[in-house]
């Protein structure tokens, strides 16, 4: 119970405390990185006692099931929680070293601190509902993140995200109380069961909208339009921890409630073509990009594609490959974005045209621009490669050929417009520096961008067992029974 | 300032005062009717934008209404936090529930629950984030109005 209600209160209580330190720049950094290495341990801990398939749950105030709020923890969630942890706690080094997020006004760190806790939450929680305050809680801390510094520019991006996100709470909140009406319940392992008796008609038609909302978050295809707009404009670590964690929530979601409520063991032929054409568009889109952050963003889009492929052919190797790919990519773009930032820092812009040379005068930058590109790209021995090539098994084997195809052309797809990056930026002859002052970069943040390179390596060389856990909760995701006896029991 | 409304400027001064009753009323009613912290902040929040828009109109503002943001983010956050701790504290589980009773002058016999302080907490959390929101989106939208 202790390590459930800690990822989730501990960044809450320390989000207050460091919004009463207004005037200790130096404290709110130590209490910002300190809760974040607590939250993380709380996190690990979790993970090592749910590893062999349990799943953990703890019931809020004392409150009997299905009416109280239930946090539960299956090796899913816990994975994400600690992957998300430790992304969090990496970023705000680097958040600290870069001067784009020098926190004058007292509310960065605050506001982070909010991000984390509702992060934490809409993992672990086990009611549809406290998934909607997670949300919540985790949109209006990005509102302000996104806006952070407050140019013009960022204004008038973070307005759109703004308003798509609360055109999505909005549809969020309705498909809840169509749910809460049909069934008279919002708790997850309890509608696991009642869900089955209504029609199947509104079955599917409740399922459709809350793919609808989660797909909103998650940016598939043809709801992404909103996140290579606004993305980009955000502060450079800030634009690294969305990329990492917030469509990923929605991925989560879209998992979770799919595997959970509405898919009763079928593979879905919807999920299947959302698949391949989130891959599709989203690749295409980045291909036709001219700035390294407008790139990257299309290539979330396109990556999120994968997890939805694995997601859709429902078998174990399927939804296990989706779970690797999960926490590969949140490694490697949330590191590709930092390189971004740090290019920015070095250059003055992201601008391919007007970046030139960058491995001349910065070799430590191309060497960390390199490694996670050819990952992500999935070309081996690197984690992307891993994470692809589990992918078209589990595709081939549930006789998915024509989208495995597609993620074969969209990874060449992918790795040509990682070479652009490269030839555009890294590639000729020095920048004459009389047009762009060199600068120098800041070690703090150099030195979190390389920990998350050196931890994508590690995650390969360590990808067997990383597998098997993915196994297992790809396992507690196909049969969701234990999840269920276990919230109804605990 | 170009443009002057004496009627937003009439009509804001009265809906902002019952606007804060009708917030404060509804943070007290949360408990067993429809209400609660979140939808009284949001009630106090609407009010905050209507009066900085009033108060942009007028010539000369006042420096009464002015709500800053950190501290209300930062004590909403503890007090609502600091409920749930000390539920635990106090040997129950996180977020556990204690009920008072009290008799009061006018207000007759009511149940005070540790819930109320919950929601005390949430409200000042929202005013202040709305607070917040108006120091950043505000700055830009008075500099369209200049």
């Amino acid at each position: 119970m202790t390590d459930l209600v800690i990822p989730v209160a501990l960044p809450l209580a320390a989000a207050a405390v460091s919004a009463m330190l207004g005037r200790f720049p130096a404290a709110r950094r130590v209490i910002g990185v300190g809760t974040l290495l607590a939250t993380t341990a709380a996190a690990v801990d979790l993970l090592l006692s749910v590893s062999d398939g349990s799943v953990v749950v703890g019931h809020v105030g004392g409150w009997p099931w299905p009416l109280g709020i239930t946090l539960v923890a299956d090796p899913l969630a816990a994975i994400m929680v600690v992957v998300s942890s430790l992304m969090l706690l990496v970023v705000l080094v680097y958040a600290i070293g870069s001067p784009k997020t020098r926190d004058e006004t007292g509310f960065f760190h605050p506001v982070y601190l909010i991000l984390a806790a509702g992060v934490s939450l809409s993992f672990l929680t086990g009611d549809l509902f406290n998934l909607f305050v997670a949300f919540e809680v985790t949109l209006t801390a990005s509102y302000v993140l996104i806006t952070f510094g407050g140019d013009r520019l960022q204004v008038r991006h973070g307005v759109t995200y703004i308003v798509i996100s609360l055109v999505a709470s909005v549809l969020f909140l309705t498909a809840i109380a169509l749910v809460y009406a049909s069934t008279g319940t919002v708790n997850m392992a309890d509608l696991s069961g009642k869900l089955g008796e209504v029609t199947p008609a509104l079955r599917s038609g409740l399922g459709l909208l809350f793919l609808v909302v989660f797909g909103i978050k998650a940016a598939i295809f043809p709801l992404f339009f909103w996140l290579p707009d606004s993305y980009p404009v955000a502060p450079s670590p800030v634009t690294a921890i969305f990329a990492g964690l917030l469509t990923k929530i929605g991925v989560y979601a879209i998992i979770r409630s799919h595997t959970l409520l509405f898919s009763h063991g079928q593979p879905s032929r919807l999920l299947l073509v959302v698949a391949a054409l989130t891959m599709l568009i989203g690749v295409l889109g980045a291909v036709a990009q001219d700035d390294v952050k407008r790139i990257l963003s299309f290539h979330i889009v396109s990556q999120i594609g994968y997890m939805i492929f694995g997601l859709a052919l429902f078998t174990l190797a399927g939804l296990a490959a989706a779970v690797f790919y999960i926490v590969h990519h949140i490694i490697v773009k949330t590191t590709l974005f930092l390189v971004a930032g740090l290019m920015e820092e070095r250059a003055g812009t992201g601008a391919l045209r007007r970046l030139s040379g960058l491995m001349h005068t910065a070799p430590v930058l191309a060497v960390l621009f390199l490694l996670p590109a050819l990952s992500l790209a999935g070309v081996p021995p690197f984690s992307g490669f891993v994470a692809k090539l589990a992918l078209i098994q589990a595709g081939f084997d549930a006789g998915a050929q024509v989208t495995v195809g597609v993620s074969l052309l969209v990874s060449a797809l992918t790795l040509f417009s990682m070479t652009k990056i490269w030839a555009g930026a890294f590639w000729g002859d020095p920048m004459e520096s009389d047009t762009i002052e060199p600068r120098r970069m800041p070690p703090l943040m150099v030195g979190a961008t390389a920990c998350l390179v050196v931890a994508s390596l590690a995650f390969v060389a360590a990808a067997a067992p990383l597998y098997e856990l993915g196994e297992v909760a790809a396992r507690g995701l196909i049969d969701p029974s234990v999840y269920v006896t276990a919230v109804r029991g605990g | 300032m170009s443009w002057y409304s004496p009627i937003l400027d009439v009509a804001a001064n009265v809906v902002l005062r019952t606007g804060i009753v009708f917030a404060l009323y509804l943070l007290y009613a949360g408990h067993n009717a429809p209400g609660g912290g979140f939808i009284a902040g949001l009630v106090a929040g609407a009010c905050l934008v209507l009066d900085h828009i009033a108060l942009r109109s007028r010539e000369g503002r006042g420096s009464l209404h002015r709500v800053t943001p950190r501290p209300l983010l930062g004590w909403g956050l503890a007090i609502a936090v600091g409920v749930g701790v000390a539920g635990w504290a106090w040997g129950g589980g996180f977020f556990d529930q204690a009920v008072v009773s009290v008799t009061l002058p006018v207000l007759g016999t009511m149940k005070l629950t540790s819930a109320l302080g919950f929601d005390i907490g949430v409200f000042a959390v929202v005013v202040g984030l709305v607070a917040a929101l108006l120091d950043s989106l505000g700055s830009a939208w008075d500099e369209d109005l200049r």
